[in-house]
């Protein structure tokens, strides 16, 4: 979704975080997004040591809205840069510098433009950290046992406890007809 | 097992594989993260100790300068910037390649780029932390360097943004923090893999604390590979404006030898130019010092070796070009400029610059040496060192004859300048060296996206062959 990812909710003592299962490969993992996908879960995800390509499409996520965030930063650090600028050379220290006017616009072009990108970058940088709700240093399916493989060589799907579909024997089933070579179910700590 | 290393030919059918040595996700992942998790070798002592002793000479020259002022350096009347201006510009020209392999070549879709541009990245950000020196030491009374920044102050002054040297403080400090951004950004799933491997708790929580919670999920892949993309286009203009706005410091100026319109796309190039080679000489020794032969392969270097080949002409072509105009625009003034720079008295200067930048790639035309490293090392220097004289040959002889036949000066450089210019070496190498001691010196999240196995539409060899492209 391009919306910020939740929060994990207070869930009841006792309760699991969700399952994690592990794939193959990646067209294993491919396939298996589908299938969850397919089977109307919404409170899911996978990991993946790289960006396998499509997976975004095969877990039916909608586009990102970070394009929204850049273009709105980086229009306001243009506009903020000129009107210094303006503020600057027509306001607070009004010089004629070889009988130029005050506002010579053409020559306030380049820190416009400088201020434009840096904060279009700022903005991708820490919108992309926004809608991506990092740091978050604790998660419960870091304290799955096999997950450290998600940044090697380990292909995954998080199925999260409070999703309306979910049922701990059922999902297991879906994801072990999946092509799960692995279920595991993760606690909530 | 040399012919097995060697991916520069393409095959019939497909591309040649990137990766070699027949590498899994696992095996890669063990192979880049192995430097930062072996006892530090005796190699890198070697390496880090004279850096460290050389950073110590900056930091001795610097003091001295503070102490006294710019007058141990060797300006005079009419060469009012000397080597600090030099200096300055061969850094950050050398930091050019380093945003051209991570954000050109990644919206071109090259994927060999993928090998080096951590490093690449690194290396562009300590060239700039040394050229960012320059500037700020060479103003004479560095207490008010802040002076350069459009900040309130008791004097209600404020800086004139008419002035190309204000332009040069925005760019320069714009492309410092976002390509600090872009590489950290590229960072980050790599310091988790760090993270997930370490065995000592003080690492897992140093990396652990850089990789934000980073938990490789494709709802986070989603929004950072656009992330990625959108720095990629930011970038890519703002490395072309950096370097045309350093030139238009001389190209604003009134000054034959810099009043020229042909400035920017000129130092755009050399500074392309002289960052390739900088990164072959690193990656020459990287690629032997951490055995990545399978990594950074031949094929990279070759296309490197391409490059350089290319924007050296291109440079060659503006030295020509500025002949001509002098020529052709029937200015004295212009003539007198040119003339004497190729045969007045540092025609020494010139000759050297001819030589190294002009002369010298013209090997790269043949494959037996694109694909040589020692060649490819000792060209990168010869390169390195003429893209130096460049910049010493446009500022300096443009100043030293002045439109007064009596203020005709000859500029030499002190002890105080070499030391400095060597100082800036000693902090570039340190950087380099804690970065290749605590850092994954390959982009591992990216290499992996080339590897046969990333596609996700894989059915066997012909996929093998097509995933390599």
């Amino acid at each position: 979704m391009g919306l910020p990812l939740p929060m994990v909710p207070q869930l009841p003592e006792g309760k699991a975080f969700g399952l994690l299962a592990r794939f193959k490969d990646a067209p294993a993992i491919h396939a298996a997004c589908e299938k969850v996908r397919d089977a109307g879960y919404t409170k899911w995800d996978s990991h993946t040591p790289f960006p396998v390509h499509g997976l975004d499409r095969a877990m039916g996520l909608k586009a990102s809205r970070l394009p929204w965030i850049v273009l709105t930063t980086g229009l306001s650090g243009a506009a903020g840069g000129m009107l210094l600028q303006y503020w600057v050379s027509v306001h607070a220290y009004a010089l004629v510098i070889s009988g130029k006017p005050l506002f010579s616009w053409p020559a306030f072009v380049p820190v416009t433009f400088e201020l434009g990108v840096l904060f279009g970058a700022l903005g991708a940088v820490f919108g992309m950290f926004a809608l991506n709700r990092l740091p978050m240093l604790f998660h419960p399916l870091f304290s799955a046992n096999s997950f450290a493989a998600a940044t090697d060589d380990g292909f995954f799907i998080s199925i999260e406890s409070w999703d309306p579909k979910y049922d701990e024997t059922a999902t297991a089933a879906l994801l072990r007809e999946a092509g799960a070579i692995e279920v595991e179910v993760v606690n909530n700590e | 097992m040399a012919h097995q290393l060697d991916n520069t030919h393409e095959p019939v059918e497909g591309r040649a594989p990137l990766i070699l040595g027949g590498h899994d996700f696992k095996s890669l992942t063990g192979k880049v993260a192995e430097p930062l998790e072996r006892k530090t070798p005796l190699g890198w002592w070697l390496c880090f100790l004279p850096s460290v002793a050389m950073l110590s000479v900056l930091g001795i020259a610097v003091a001295w300068l503070f102490w006294e002022g710019v007058g141990i350096w060797g300006l005079n009347n009419p060469v009012g910037w000397g080597w600090a201006i030099v200096n300055f510009v061969f850094w950050v020209g050398i930091g050019h390649a380093g945003t051209l392999i991570s954000a050109i070549l990644f919206l071109f879709r090259q994927k060999w780029r993928t090998s080096i541009n951590r490093s690449a990245e690194a290396m562009t950000i300590f060239a700039v932390m040394c050229a960012l020196i320059f500037p700020g030491i060479h103003v004479g009374r560095v207490w008010v360097a802040y002076w350069m920044f459009p900040l309130p102050n008791q004097m209600a002054m404020w800086p004139n943004f008419r002035s190309p040297l204000i332009w040069d403080v925005f760019a320069v400090s714009t492309y410092a923090t976002v390509s600090l951004l872009f590489w950290y950004v590229g960072l980050i799933p790599d310091l988790a893999t760090i993270r997930d491997r370490a065995t000592s708790r003080l690492k897992k929580i140093i990396y652990g604390l850089f990789a934000l919670g980073w938990r490789a999920s494709t709802r986070h892949w989603q929004h950072y590979e656009r992330a990625y993309l959108i720095l990629a286009a930011l970038a890519t203009p703002l490395v072309l404006s950096v370097h045309s706005i350093v030139s238009m410091d001389f190209a604003a100026s009134q000054l034959p030898g810099w009043h020229t319109t042909i400035f920017p796309p000129y130092f755009v190039a050399g500074a392309i130019f002289s960052g390739f080679a900088m990164v072959v000489t690193l990656m020459v020794i990287c690629r032997k010092a951490f055995k990545m032969e399978a990594i950074l392969t031949l094929r990279h270097f070759e296309n490197m070796a391409k490059i350089i080949m290319v924007t050296g002409m291109m440079v060659g072509y503006a030295y020509a070009i500025e002949f001509f105009i002098a020529a052709y625009s029937g200015n004295p003034y212009e003539q007198f400029v040119f003339i004497n720079r190729a045969f007045g008295p540092y025609a020494w200067a010139y000759w050297i610059m001819v030589g190294c930048n002009v002369l010298s790639p013209q090997i790269f035309w043949f494959k037996r040496f694109r694909t040589n490293l020692k060649v490819l090392f000792v060209m990168s220097i010869f390169v390195n060192i003429g893209m130096w004289f460049e910049r010493f040959v446009i500022v300096v002889t443009s100043l030293h004859r002045d439109f007064l036949p009596s203020s005709w000066d000859y500029y030499s450089p002190t002890f105080w300048d070499v030391l400095t210019l060597i100082g800036s070496f000693g902090l570039f190498f340190t950087m380099f060296c804690l970065f290749a001691r605590f850092l994954p010196m390959v982009a591992m999240a990216e290499v992996k996206t080339v590897l046969p196995g990333a596609d996700p539409h894989g059915d066997g060899p012909k996929a093998v062959i097509q995933g390599a492209d």
